[in-house]
C-alpha cells in the first residue's frame, strides 16, 4: 500500500478506470498537458493519450452536453469542472438534461457520467471559487451525490462513481486535497455510492457531517471526549441519495444528533437529514436535532473565512446544546 | 526618422506620453504585485503584462468621460486610463477594506468602480460579455451617446455568453465594441485548441457585424480601430469585434506554473515584442520621448507605486461582521 493524498488518490482512481475500460474519458479545461489547475490529472495525458485525456474549448455547458453525447454512444465520461463555482455554466446539461435523460426516455439511455469538480472553503480563495454548491446537486433526482473526506474513501468511491450507470457529481474538498495522507491500497477497490461511514463510534451523540466537516467532527468529538461525552462521528460520503439506513441506526443508539455543513444553512443537505430523522426516529430522540452551518450570506473574503466556515469550537458548542438539553 | 503615426490618428505628442506613463504605471504595477505575492503580502496575482498596449491603444479611443466599460481580469492598463488610481489597485491587491472594486470580497483584478463607468465583473468569464450588450441596448432605447466596452480573452469567446450577447447586439444594432485579447493560451490550453476559425474576428460575420484583427502590441493601431468601432457605434452602426492579438507574458497567474506546457524560447521571443518596449522606442525615433522625460516619467511612477503599496499595506482589513452586509437591499 502507498500513502497517498487525497489528490493523489484521486488522480489513481482515474489512471486504474481508464486502464481497466477504454470507454472511460477524462476531459475538461487544462486536464490534458498541464495535468489540471490542481495538479488531479497529472500524467494521464501522458500515459492514456490525446484520445483519452484531452483539453477541451473553455466552454464548460459544451463539456457537459459532450458528456451526455458520448455517454448515449457508450462511453464512460469523466468530465473535470475547474472549479464547482463554475457549474451555474453547466447547469441545464446537469441538472436539466442528463439528470432527467434515464428517465425521460423510460430507462432506454444510461447516462454513466462523473463530473469531477473542486469546491469548498478554508484555502483562502474567495466567492466563486470557495462555495458549497452540493445542495443544488442534491436537490435533483437522477443525480448522485458523492462528497469523500479522506484519500482512501476518494478513491474506492471515484471508482464506483465512474462505473455506475447514472449520472454523479463528485465533489473534491480543495482544502483535504493535500491536508494528510494516509495507506491507499494499490490497484482496483470500490466503497457504494449511498453508503455512509462511521468515522468514529461513540454513544451521547451522533455528529452527522460530510467533506471537510468530518475532520471538524472528530476534532469536536475528540474535546468532547475529554469532558466525558461520548460522540459518533457519521460521515455520509453520499449526500444523494443519502443512507438513511446508518442515519438513523446511529441516530437509536445515541438518541442525539446534530448535523453540519458547510454550506450556507438556508434549505441545505442537513436540513433534510434532520427532517430524514424527525420522520423515522422521532421517538428515540432525548433532544431536538440541531444544525451547525454557515451564515445565510455570500462566501466570504479571506479574513471573515475562519469565522464564517463552521469549525470544530461551533460543533462542540451546538452538541453541548443537545447534551444537555 | 520614423514616421510620426500618431500625429496621422490626430494625437497629440502630450496624449502620446500619457499613454506610454499609463502603460508604465500598468507594468510596474503588475511588477510589485507580484513581489508582493511571493513575498507572501498578497494572495494572488492575475497579469495584463504584454497586454498593456491593447488596453490603453483602445482605452484612449474611448470616450473617458462617458462610456461604460466591462473589462476582464488583465485589464489594469483599462481601468487606469478609466480613473482608477494605483492605490486602489494595490488595495485591491491587499484585499483591504477600502479596495472599491469589492472590498476584498472578490479576488484581485475583479474591477469594478461605479463612479468610473467600470462595471463590475465576477470571476466566471465571459458573464460581463451579455451585460455589456444589455447596457448598450440601454444607451440605445434613451438616445445616450455613450458606447459600451468589454473584454475578454480567446479562450473566453467560446462560451455561450460571448455568443449569445454578440449575436443580439447585432441583430439590434447596438453601441458596443467586443473586444478580445488573445494572447494565445487559455491557461495552459493553445489558441489552436480553442477555435477552429483562424481568427477571433472571423466569428463576426455570424453576428452581421465587422470582425478586425489588429497587432495588440501596437497601441496606435488599436487605438485607429476601436476608434473607427466607436465612430461606428455612436453613428447608430452597430457593434463591432475587434481581436487584439498580444502575448501573455508572465504564468497565467500566481498559482500557475506555466513550464508545465508553454516553451520557455517562445516567451523569449514574445518579449521581443513587448509592448512597453515597442511603444517606448517608437515615442523615441519620433523624439517624443527624451532621456529626460523617460526618468522623470520612471521616477514618478514608481513613487505612485512606492505609495500606493505603502498605503495598501497599511489599510486596514474588512472586520469580519462586514461579511454579513450587503447580501439584500436593505
Ligand atoms: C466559466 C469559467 N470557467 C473556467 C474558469 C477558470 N479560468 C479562469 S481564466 C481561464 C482561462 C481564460 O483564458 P482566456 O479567455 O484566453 O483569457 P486569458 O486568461 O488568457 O487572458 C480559465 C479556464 C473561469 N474563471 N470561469
Ligand atoms: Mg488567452
Amino acid at each position: 500500500m502507498a500513502q497517498m493524498t487525497m489528490i493523489q488518490a484521486i488522480n489513481d482512481a482515474m489512471r486504474v478506470e481508464l486502464k481497466r475500460d477504454e470507454k472511460v474519458l477524462v476531459f475538461g479545461e487544462d486536464v490534458g498537458v498541464n495535468g489540471g489547475v490542481f495538479r488531479a490529472t497529472e500524467n494521464l495525458h501522458a500515459e492514456f493519450g490525446e484520445d483519452r485525456v484531452f483539453d477541451t474549448p473553455l466552454a464548460e455547458s459544451g463539456i457537459g452536453g459532450l458528456a451526455i453525447g458520448l455517454a448515449v454512444q457508450g462511453f464512460r465520461p469523466v468530465p473535470e469542472i475547474q472549479f464547482f463555482g463554475f457549474v451555474f455554466e453547466v447547469m441545464d446539461s446537469i441538472a436539466g438534461q442528463m439528470a432527467r435523460y434515464h428517465f425521460r426516455t423510460g430507462g432506454s439511455f444510461e447516462m454513466p457520467i462523473t463530473i469531477r469538480s473542486p469546491f469548498g472553503g478554508g484555502v483562502h480563495t474567495p466567492e466563486m471559487h470557495a462555495d458549497s454548491l452540493e445542495g443544488l446537486m442534491a436537490q435533483t433526482p437522477g443525480l448522485k451525490v458523492v462528497i469523500p473526506s479522506t484519500p482512501y474513501d476518494a478513491k474506492g468511491l471515484l471508482i464506483s462513481a465512474i462505473r455506475d450507470n447514472n449520472p454523479v457529481v463528485f465533489l473534491e474538498h480543495m482544502k483535504l486535497y493535500r491536508s494528510f495522507r494516509e495507506e491507499v491500497p494499490e490497484g482496483e477497490y470500490t466503497i457504494p455510492l449511498g453508503k455512509a461511514d462511521v468515522k468514529r463510534e461513540g454513544k451521547d451523540i451522533s455528529i452527522i457531517a460530510y467533506g471537510a466537516m468530518v475532520h471538524e467532527a472528530l476534532k469536536a468529538a475528540d474535546e468532547l471526549e475529554k469532558e466525558g461525552y461520548s460522540a459518533e462521528v457519521v460521515d455520509l460520503r453520499t449526500v444523494s441519495p443519502l443512507d438513511i439506513e446508518t442515519i438513523i441506526a446511529s441516530v437509536e443508539k445515541t438518541n442525539r444528533a446534530i448535523v453540519v455543513q458547510e454550506a450556507q444553512k438556508q434549505a441545505g443537505v442537513a436540513a433534510n437529514v434532520v427532517a430524514e430523522i424527525n420522520d423515522r426516529a422521532i421517538l428515540s430522540l432525548e433532544a431536538p436535532v440541531l444544525r451547525v452551518a454557515a451564515a445565510d450570506t455570500v462566501f466570504p473574503f479571506s479574513q471573515a473565512e475562519s469565522v464564517w466556515l463552521p469549525n470544530y469550537k461551533d460543533i462542540i458548542e451546538t452538541a453541548k446544546k443537545v447534551l444537555t438539553f | 526618422m520614423v514616421e510620426n503615426r500618431h500625429q496621422a490618428l490626430g494625437l497629440s505628442d502630450e496624449t502620446v506620453l500619457e499613454m506610454y506613463e499609463t502603460m508604465l504605471l500598468a507594468r510596474r504595477l503588475d511588477e510589485r504585485m507580484w513581489l508582493l505575492n511571493r513575498s507572501g503580502k498578497v494572495p494572488f496575482v492575475i497579469s495584463g503584462q504584454g497586454q498593456e498596449g491593447a488596453q490603453i491603444g483602445a482605452a484612449f479611443a474611448l470616450n473617458r468621460e462617458k462610456d461604460y466599460i466591462l473589462p476582464y481580469y488583465r485589464d489594469m492598463g483599462v481601468v487606469l486610463a478609466f480613473g482608477m488610481t494605483a492605490k486602489e489597485l494595490m488595495l485591491s491587491a491587499f484585499a483591504k477594506a477600502e479596495d472599491p472594486n469589492s472590498g476584498g470580497k472578490q479576488m484581485p483584478s475583479h474591477f469594478g468602480q461605479k463612479k468610473n463607468r467600470i462595471v463590475t465583473g465576477s470571476s466566471p468569464v465571459t458573464t460581463q460579455v451579455p451585460h455589456a450588450v444589455g447596457i448598450a441596448l440601454a444607451a440605445k432605447m434613451e438616445k445616450k451617446d455613450f458606447v459600451s466596452f468589454v473584454t475578454f480573452g480567446e479562450g473566453s469567446s467560446n462560451q455561450g455568453d460571448f455568443h449569445e450577447g454578440a449575436n443580439f447586439a447585432g441583430v439590434h444594432k447596438l453601441p458596443v465594441i467586443f473586444m478580445c485579447e488573445n494572447n494565445k493560451y487559455a491557461i495552459s490550453v493553445p489558441v489552436t485548441k480553442q477555435l477552429a476559425c483562424e481568427r477571433v474576428s472571423d466569428r463576426a460575420i455570424g453576428y452581421g457585424m465587422p470582425g478586425i484583427t489588429v497587432d495588440g502590441n501596437d497601441p496606435l493601431e488599436v487605438y485607429r480601430v476601436v476608434k473607427e468601432a466607436h465612430d461606428r457605434a455612436i453613428r447608430g452602426e452597430g457593434p463591432t469585434l475587434i481581436e487584439a492579438v498580444t502575448y501573455r507574458l508572465t504564468a497565467h497567474s500566481s498559482d500557475d506554473d506555466d513550464r508545465a506546457y508553454r516553451d520557455q524560447e517562445e516567451v523569449m521571443t514574445a518579449k521581443e515584442q513587448d509592448p512597453l518596449y515597442t511603444f517606448g522606442s517608437y515615442l523615441k525615433e519620433v523624439a517624443v520621448l527624451t532621456d529626460e522625460i523617460e526618468k522623470s516619467l520612471n521616477d514618478k511612477v514608481m513613487k505612485l507605486v512606492n505609495e500606493a503599496t505603502d498605503y495598501a499595506e497599511n489599510a486596514p482589513y474588512a472586520k469580519p461582521e462586514d461579511a454579513l452586509k450587503y447580501v439584500y437591499k436593505e
